[in-house]
């Protein structure tokens, strides 16, 4: 009896740590986080008062970064990077909402930033320690989440459109119409979130895209249900779509331009378009949070960050287009250097929009707490 | 004596207050409460601040709780049904043996869980591994000219079956360890005595042996249908997210666009209520045995 407790007990202890070792696996990188270069966790408590050991926290998204800009950074200022990573904006909210994380830099979208500058959690930056803010294009500045420019200095930016494998479809894809048409039925992947899935919908219908309007949202949420009930979709995925749209599994698939680049680099059969009806642009900007204790450090890592060296790098790394004028000018001719033979001018109109593309496109606001809880309403009905 | 060592424990225990105890208390705390009603915190009477709102809610989700402890269940059978014989066969056969099938049960929880779950998607993909081997072989070939089908790949990745696949490869060593543990250490002489007194083999099986290990299949049960009934990842990635399980409800509360902590809070409380009611109703299977501890 002794040993059969002593046995079990021994099992849920092992079930314990491998159902705490999945937890932590499930919440993939959003809890988990690796330091990036020689130094060890433990320095992400420890303030700066010292002085003696500068350091910086930082939180982006993952494959966001040409990683050598990391150690060259801490060789030439001496100050160590701690570089973190979360997987969505979302997550990265509410680990911040949770308290348990102290990042002085975070790299969040248009949308997001505006729901983080309503909720008092980001300062205002010193401009005058960033002179490389100068470089970013005008276009990129001013934007409905930060109109006054005082928290933010763009990262990247791109836009959403939808994927698809010219070997298994009949004709380019120019609209929304077919997320929602029989045609491709069971061969279309929907993106796993709320608001872009429900997004692509109000394009299509015709509505703005950041309406608050219940009706519409309603709409197009029904929409996407009424597809997903006649078996449109094979499935939901964000991640996943790199490995079904590479290997061939699905013909069509809604993402991001930069990362479209990335699957077009492993399979050339892959198209991309931003769909007449309109899509998402988005931009990706750099902010420090009130919370953060390595100020100047903070400054320093997004000066250097938007300088135009860095901005070809990240933008030959991770094929996000840069905001900085210069590297987006220069980009065509530094590839050339490096790879020794010219950058497609369709894929850079498709990591760079022309303006006529973002002409048609928006960018998503803050939606406000009732309008969020009613998407999250309507995306848990979508999975009932 | 006993006594005298009982500070050994303190390490521990407080190990489970800080880990397990103080975040069921928040679990509990957030589940009665709402971000409106925390917000006026001071300025109402506390007994208007804890509320059963979250619970209210809870009603449109009973398909997905539903579905939840549906293909958790059929796991948890899959899992026994396939772990039994193989803990029984194992605990009969010669000590190498033994060995070399603990090896080959242990061996893939060395690989981590993400990734094992990762080689599944690549072998049950449209295009993937499986689909393409019976191309090779020629099965979709034979299919189509026998039935007149336009068949290319077997649908099997973004489906339940392969959820259910996914937590039958994930947790059936935890079926398989408790249930070996227990056959190889029954009594012999009981065995004997059985035969004995004209039991043939079946009967032995039936009358000693199963009820005997009922405490290894219990625990195996519980840890193989606990962690089925809340896993998200396996959904997400081999189910395609076509269909929400708990798991993905409760995530979508925290990490989904509308962060609600209370509502994710609730619904895993209830979750962890219904759990425990099934442990102790199949608690009540084993009555008059030896029993496990459970949970």
């Amino acid at each position: 009896m002794k040993k059969i407790t002593a046995l079990t007990l021994a099992c849920s202890l092992a079930l314990g740590l491998f159902l705490s070792g999945c937890a932590m696996e499930e919440s993939t990188s959003g809890s988990m986080s690796f330091t990036a270069g020689s130094g060890s966790t433990a320095g992400n408590n420890s303030s700066s008062t010292t002085g003696s050991k500068r350091e910086v926290n930082v939180c982006s998204w993952g494959e966001y970064i040409d990683e050598s800009l990391i150690d060259k950074f801490e060789q030439e200022t001496g100050i160590k990077v701690n570089y973190n990573t979360a997987p969505s904006n979302e997550e990265l909210y509410s680990l911040l909402q949770s308290g348990g994380v102290n990042y002085d830099v975070i790299v969040p979208s248009d949308y997001m930033i505006a729901r983080l500058i309503s909720e008092d959690m980001l300062q205002p930056l010193d401009y005058s320690k960033i002179p490389n803010y100068e470089k970013i294009d005008e276009q990129y500045k001013g934007l409905s989440f930060d109109p006054n420019n005082e928290y933010t200095v763009p990262y990247t930016w791109g836009t959403l459109g939808i994927i698809y494998n010219t070997t298994m479809v009949d004709e380019p894809i120019t609209s929304w119409e077919v997320m929602f048409s029989d045609e491709y039925a069971g061969n279309i992947l929907l993106i796993d979130n709320s608001r872009d899935a429900f997004g692509m919908a109000l394009y299509y219908l015709g509505y703005d895209v950041n309406t608050t309007d219940e009706a519409q949202i309603r709409e197009a949420a029904q929409l996407v249900a009424d597809a997903k009930a006649r078996g449109v979709y094979d499935g939901q995925g964000m991640d996943e779509v790199f490995q079904i749209m590479e290997g061939g599994n699905l013909a069509i698939a809604t993402y991001y331009a930069g990362d479209f680049l990335s699957m077009h680099e492993n399979n050339p059969d892959l198209a991309f378009c931003v769909p007449e009806e309109g899509s998402n642009w988005f931009v990706d900007a750099m902010c420090i949070l009130k919370s953060a204790k390595n100020v100047d450090e903070a400054h320093e890592w997004i000066n250097f960050i938007a300088s135009t060296e860095s901005n070809l790098a990240n933008m030959d790394y991770i094929w996000y287009a840069s905001p900085n004028a210069e590297a987006l000018e220069q980009y065509p001719a530094y590839y050339e250097e490096t790879y020794g033979e010219p950058l497609d001018q369709e894929l850079y109109e498709i990591m760079a929009a022309p303006k006529d593309v973002l002409a048609r496109c928006s960018m998503y606001e803050n939606l406000p707490a009732e309008t969020l809880a009613l998407y999250n309403d309507l995306w848990i009905e979508l999975g009932i | 004596m006993k006594n005298k060592i009982a500070w050994l424990s303190a390490p521990y225990v407080l190990w489970m207050a800080l880990v397990v105890v103080a975040p069921i208390i928040m679990v509990v705390f957030y589940a009665f409460t709402t971000a409106e009603g925390l917000a006026q915190w001071g300025e109402i009477p506390i007994t208007e601040i804890f509320t059963l709102d979250n619970f209210a809610r809870m009603g449109t989700y009973t398909v997905i709780f539903a579905r939840s402890f549906q293909l958790a269940l059929v796991a948890t059978i899959v899992c026994l049904l396939l772990g039994y014989p193989l803990a029984y066969v194992m605990a009969k056969e010669g000590p190498g043996f033994q060995r070399m099938a603990m090896v080959l049960i242990m061996l893939p929880m060395w690989v981590n869980f993400l990734l094992r779950t990762y080689a599944w998607m690549a072998i049950l993909e449209n295009n993937g591994i499986l689909n393409n081997f019976f191309e090779a072989i020629g099965l979709f070939d034979l299919i189509n000219r026998i039935f007149g089908t336009d068949l290319t790949y077997f649908r099997m990745i973004r489906t339940q079956g392969a959820v259910v696949l996914g937590m039958v490869y994930n947790y059936l060593p935890f079926m398989v360890l408790p249930i070996y543990s227990v056959i190889i250490k029954l009594d012999h002489s009981l065995l004997e005595a059985a035969r004995d007194l004209g039991a043939n083999s079946a009967q032995v099986f039936r009358k000693v042996i199963f009820p005997l290990s009922l405490p290894g299949v219990l625990s195996g049960v519980t840890m193989v249908f606990v962690p089925s009934v809340s896993t998200f990842a396996i959904s997400r990635m081999l189910g395609g997210n076509n269909q929400m399980l708990l798991g993905n409800l409760i995530e979508q509360q925290f990490l989904g666009g509308a962060y609600n902590p209370y509502l994710g809070s609730a619904i895993a409380l209830v979750m962890m209520i219904i759990v425990i009611v099934c442990m102790v109703v199949m608690n009540h299977f084993g009555e008059g045995e030896e029993q496990a501890v459970m949970l």
